[in-house]
This record gives structure tokens, C-alpha cells and sequence, in this order.
């Protein structure tokens, strides 16, 4: 089943309109197999996130202010995985980076932080900057360019 | 009092600090991992200035619960660090709380030259009820009260 799923999603994510689509597949791929793999898991996408619930239904308070932001910056095309789903997963994450609370943002592989981390960098301007070495544009750079 | 204070625009940052207030009582009798808390951030980071915050009130957990903080901590030894690296300074002095009875912690680790310019404290955002379906959360409150 795993298999179809993964095929699914490769195909998914060559039609980028269909990105609302590819968050499904990908929250579908099984949370209990992420957790034995966590170091390619984190890799495979620029931003990974483990959190509470999912980007459309948050369970947690911090994980949705890592959505939100993420949101903000018109970040929308990033691995989520549900930490609720799966108690292995929820383990292994925190011993994987060595943090002991969930949320967990990576950006390219490297842990950033946690929810505070994300917003202070948010705050100061320097996701912008970070998300750009990633190669992604912040949507808050066309919105202040609007503006002028 | 606490309502009328709570609902002025303008004492925000005061007004938060009352909603924390708590009647005083035998230091940290009915509070062993908040004065815990308190008492390993002072050792280990020698703080200017620390705000230790239980927030447990804010979540679906039960009354009286210490599973949800907030710390700011105010150190020269965060100089020259990053974000992450003060995190996680915090998270190693805290590690037994956290692998015990806390289920979350926010952390605002400042500069003294930070402080000043900036002396305010951040605000966690609304619970979403996570804690209610979580089964690990009443685990860790019943290692808590233990």
C-alpha cells in the first residue's frame, strides 16, 4: 500500500497546482515507517515539519503558530508529519535532534527550532533570508513591494 | 481586580504579569517543579533576570498541573550564541523536568544589552486542546505529582 501511496505523490508533486493534494499524500505515507528513517526523511524536502495534528487541523497551539508563520511567508509546499499519529515517531524525533518538545522545523536537512526559534526568526527578519538560501521566495517580500 | 486590569490596552505587558500572580504561600510548597525550574536556571545559566511562568492553566490539562512553562532567561552567558544554542543550553539544564512531568516549554533567552532594549515577554499562542487527546500528557502529569 506504502508503495502506492509514494508513487502517488511523486506524480503529485510534478503538477505543482495540485500542491493542496500533495500534503494529503504525504501525511498519508505512513508515520509509522518516518521514524526509522528520520535522517533521509528530514532531508527530502527543504522544510520538514513534526508536529501536533496537520497543517489544516493543528492540535496544538505551538505547532499552528509553526504553520501560521510558515503560512505568512507563503511557504506551502513543506513536508508535515503528525507526531499525534504516532507515539514511535514522537520519540524518535526528539531523540533524533536532541530537542525535547514538538514542534521541530528542518530546513534542508539541518534542525532550526522549535516554535519560539521560528518566530524570533520570523520577527527579525531572518527566515526571509533563510528561506531564500533555500531557494524559496518569501511572499512577504512581494507583499512589502506592494505596498511601496 | 484581575479582569478589569486584564481587559486595559494599555498595562498589556503588566496585566500579564498579574494574571500569573499567585497568593503567596510557603515558597514553591504546592509548586516543586516550578521552584525546580527556578532553582537549575539560576544554577547553571546565572541569570540577570528570569521569569519562570506556568502556563498549565492555559491548556487542557487538569487545575493546579505543572506541564506547560514559560521561561525568559536573561544571561551574559547567552553572548555570541545563537537561537538554537541558547535553547538548548535551557533544554540540558531542564532535561529531568522535561523528560518528566513538562510537556511544553516556551523559551525566551535574551542578552542583558537585548533585554534592555526589549524588555518584554512574549505571549504563547491558544491552546488547541492537543493535551486532552494525548495520552502522554496525563502520563507525565501522574509522574509529576509522584
Amino acid at each position: 500500500m506504502n508503495s502506492v501511496f509514494r508513487s502517488t505523490a511523486r506524480a503529485v508533486r510534478a503538477v505543482t497546482s495540485l500542491s493542496g493534494l500533495n500534503q494529503w499524500s504525504r501525511s498519508m505515507c505512513s508515520a509509522s515507517e518516518v521514524h526509522k528513517n528520520l535522517a533521509e526523511v528530514v532531508k527530502k524536502d527543504k522544510v520538514v515539519v513534526f508536529m501536533k495534528g496537520t497543517p489544516a487541523q493543528p492540535m496544538c497551539g505551538f505547532s499552528n503558530a509553526v504553520v501560521q508563520i510558515l503560512r505568512m511567508h507563503g511557504v506551502d509546499n513543506y513536508a508535515a508529519y503528525n507526531v499525534l499519529d504516532d507515539q514511535d515517531l514522537r520519540q524518535g524525533v526528539k531523540a533524533f535532534s536532541n530537542w525535547p518538545t514538538i514542534p521541530q522545523v528542518f530546513f534542508n536537512g539541518e534542525f532550526v527550532g522549535g516554535c519560539d526559534i521560528l518566530l524570533q526568526m520570523h520577527q527579525s527578519g531572518d527566515l526571509v533570508e533563510e528561506l531564500e538560501k533555500l531557494g524559496i521566495r518569501s511572499a512577504l517580500l512581494d507583499t512589502e513591494k506592494e505596498s511601496k | 481586580m484581575l479582569s478589569s486590569v486584564r481587559s486595559s490596552s494599555l498595562a498589556f505587558a503588566l496585566s500579564r504579569q498579574l494574571s500569573h500572580f499567585r497568593p503567596s504561600m510557603e515558597p514553591g510548597a504546592h509548586r516543586p517543579v516550578e521552584t525546580s525550574i527556578r532553582t537549575k536556571l539560576t544554577q547553571t545559566l546565572q541569570p540577570e533576570h528570569l521569569e519562570v511562568l506556568n502556563e498549565s492553566h492555559m491548556h487542557a490539562v487538569p487545575p493546579g498541573s505543572e506541564s506547560h512553562f514559560r521561561v525568559l532567561v536573561v544571561s551574559p552567558r547567552f553572548e555570541g550564541l545563537s537561537l538554537l544554542q541558547r535553547h538548548r543550553l535551557v533544554n540540558e539544564a531542564l532535561r529531568e523536568e522535561l523528560s518528566s512531568s513538562v510537556h511544553a516549554l516556551a523559551i525566551q533567552a535574551k542578552t542583558p544589552q537585548q533585554w534592555s532594549s526589549d524588555p518584554s515577554l512574549a505571549k504563547s499562542p491558544p491552546c488547541l486542546g492537543g493535551s486532552k487527546h494525548d495520552q502522554t500528557v496525563a502520563e507525565k502529569l501522574k509522574a509529576g505529582s509522584n
